[in-house]
Parts: structure tokens; C-alpha cells; sequence
């Protein structure tokens, strides 16, 4: 199932939905950087409201996808980690690194907007 | 007790489908919502490796009944190329795919046992097990 990614402003939202294989996490990564690229984007925002397994594949890909637009200038936010995920994540082992997390979608849009300002 | 569940695990899709079957089974026999991630995300794991290592096998998904405990036992069970040095597979952050290296340390973490069987060329038997806290 793909990804829905919407361009709000100079940022995109990735709103993932349900259980991703494989495939549609890696589909979403090359998605996201080549609108990235096209759109100029400031700053990416990958939902994760609705996942309710992250392993290690996802990890790893996050971490891909946010390297990526790191080195497009731009700066990527996971938002809405559950609770239960976050606790059997931890369990894993699994960090998210440097990445930015924020509460939701609304605290993800104000640290983007932030940094924006920030660097201008 | 509701009946064993034997899934046959050869493509990213089957990863789904046995995280997902996990997590209902596990709800299912009366763990929580915390519990059952846990469960689906070691099941997520070893379905992972069979398909990344071994291209196919299986795992299956049974609930097990001991005295007045209770809980659930998850065999990922197959016939790839096995692991030469098991005591580095389990270390943190060791992988010979360029993945983190946290799946079989990790699941280790997650469950409340753990046994791997493995020899070179005949192929990898994880066994988990999850207990329901006592009442
Ligand atoms: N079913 C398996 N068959 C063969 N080798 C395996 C299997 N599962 C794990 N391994 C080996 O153990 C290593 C560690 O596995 P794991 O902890 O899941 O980390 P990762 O999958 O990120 O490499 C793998 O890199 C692989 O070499
Ligand atoms: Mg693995």
C-alpha cells in the first residue's frame, strides 16, 4: 500500500496508514526524497500514528530517510510514535538516532517552522 | 486454549501477516495491548531473518498452558545456510546485511525465553517464549 505524501507549504507529510511491508517502506523512501528534490522542500514529517509494529527494517529506514533529506538542507520529523511502540522499541534495542520526534503532527509542523526561522 | 497456527514465511508480506497473527493470537489468550507489540514485534524479527537469510520457513504460534501459568510459545523454524558463530549473531549491533543487528539480541530482550539451534548448512530453530504476568 503506498504512502500518501502531502505538500503543505514547504514541507511534506507522509502519512503512513497501516502495516507497511517492506517494499512500501522502501517505495516511500525514494518517494520522499525525489518530491524532496522536486518541491525544494525545507522540512519532511513522517506520521507514524497508525504503525503499530516498529522493528528494525522501519528503524533503519527512517533513519535512511532522514540522512537523505539531511543532505538535501532539509529536516526530517517522526511524529506520533504510540506509547506501546515506543516501549517494545526500546526493549529492541532500537533508537532513532538524531532524529527529531515530536508528540503530532501540530508539534512537528511548529518545530519545522521553527527551525526555519531559525536559520533565516 | 485456541488452536496452534503454522504460517509459511517467504516474502515481506508474510512478515505482516505473521505480526499480525501474533498480535491477535496474543490478545487473544489474554495479554495486553503493551504485550502483544512486544510479541508482534519479535514475531517481525525472526520472520524477517527466515526471509532475509533463508528465503523461506515458518513460524508458527502456540498457546502453552504449564501449572497456572500461562502464555505463548513462537517457533521461527528454517532450512537455510544457518548460523556458523551463534554467540556473535546475538551480540548488539553485529550483522552480516548491513542491518542494525538488534533483531536476535532484541527478541532475546523482548521475550521471557529464548533458545536458537543452528549448525552450518542445516538451517536455524528459534524458540520463544512470552508468559502472562501471574494475576
Ligand atoms: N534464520 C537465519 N538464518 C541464517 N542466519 C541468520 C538467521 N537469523 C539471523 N542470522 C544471522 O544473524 C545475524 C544477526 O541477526 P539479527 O540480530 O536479526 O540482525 P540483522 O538481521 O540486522 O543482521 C544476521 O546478520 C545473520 O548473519
Ligand atoms: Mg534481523
Amino acid at each position: 500500500m503506498e504512502v500518501p505524501i502531502l505538500k503543505q507549504g514547504p514541507f511534506l507529510i507522509a502519512t503512513i496508514q497501516a502495516a507497511l511491508s517492506d517494499a512500501d517502506l522502501e517505495q516511500l523512501r525514494t518517494a520522499l526524497v525525489n518530491q524532496a528534490v522536486r518541491y525544494r522542500s525545507l522540512g519532511v514529517i513522517v506520521d507514524v500514528t497508525a504503525m503499530d509494529v516498529m522493528d528494525s527494517f522501519a528503524s533503519r529506514m527512517l533513519l535512511t530517510i532522514s540522512r537523505m533529506i539531511r543532505l538535501r538542507g532539509a529536516d526530517t520529523v517522526i511524529v506520533g510514535i504510540q506509547p506501546d511502540v515506543a516501549f517494545a522499541m526500546v526493549q529492541l534495542g532500537l533508537t532513532l538516532e538524531d532524529i527529531p520526534t515530536a508528540l503530532d503532527l501540530e508539534e512537528g509542523l511548529a518545530y519545522l517552522q521553527q527551525r526555519c526561522r531559525n536559520s533565516s | 486454549m485456541s488452536d496452534p497456527v503454522e504460517m509459511n514465511i517467504s516474502s515481506d508480506m508474510d512478515v505482516v501477516r505473521a505480526r499480525q497473527e501474533g498480535r491477535s493470537k496474543a490478545l487473544l489468550i489474554g495479554f495486553s495491548v503493551s504485550e502483544a507489540t512486544l510479541i508482534a514485534t519479535a514475531i517481525s524479527e525472526l520472520a524477517r531473518n527466515i526471509v532475509s537469510y533463508a528465503g523461506e520457513g515458518v513460524v508458527a504460534l502456540q498457546a502453552v498452558q504449564t501449572g497456572s501459568r500461562s502464555g505463548l510459545v513462537i517457533v521461527a523454524a528454517d532450512k537455510g545456510p544457518g548460523i556458523a558463530n551463534v554467540s556473535l549473531a546475538l551480540r548488539d549491533g553485529y550483522s552480516s546485511s548491513g542491518g542494525l543487528g538488534l533483531g536476535l539480541p532484541g527478541v532475546r530482550r523482548l521475550m521471557d525465553e529464548f533458545d536458537l539451534v543452528s549448525a552450518p548448512g542445516r538451517g536455524t530453530t528459534v524458540t520463544v517464549k512470552k508468559w502472562r504476568p501471574r494475576m
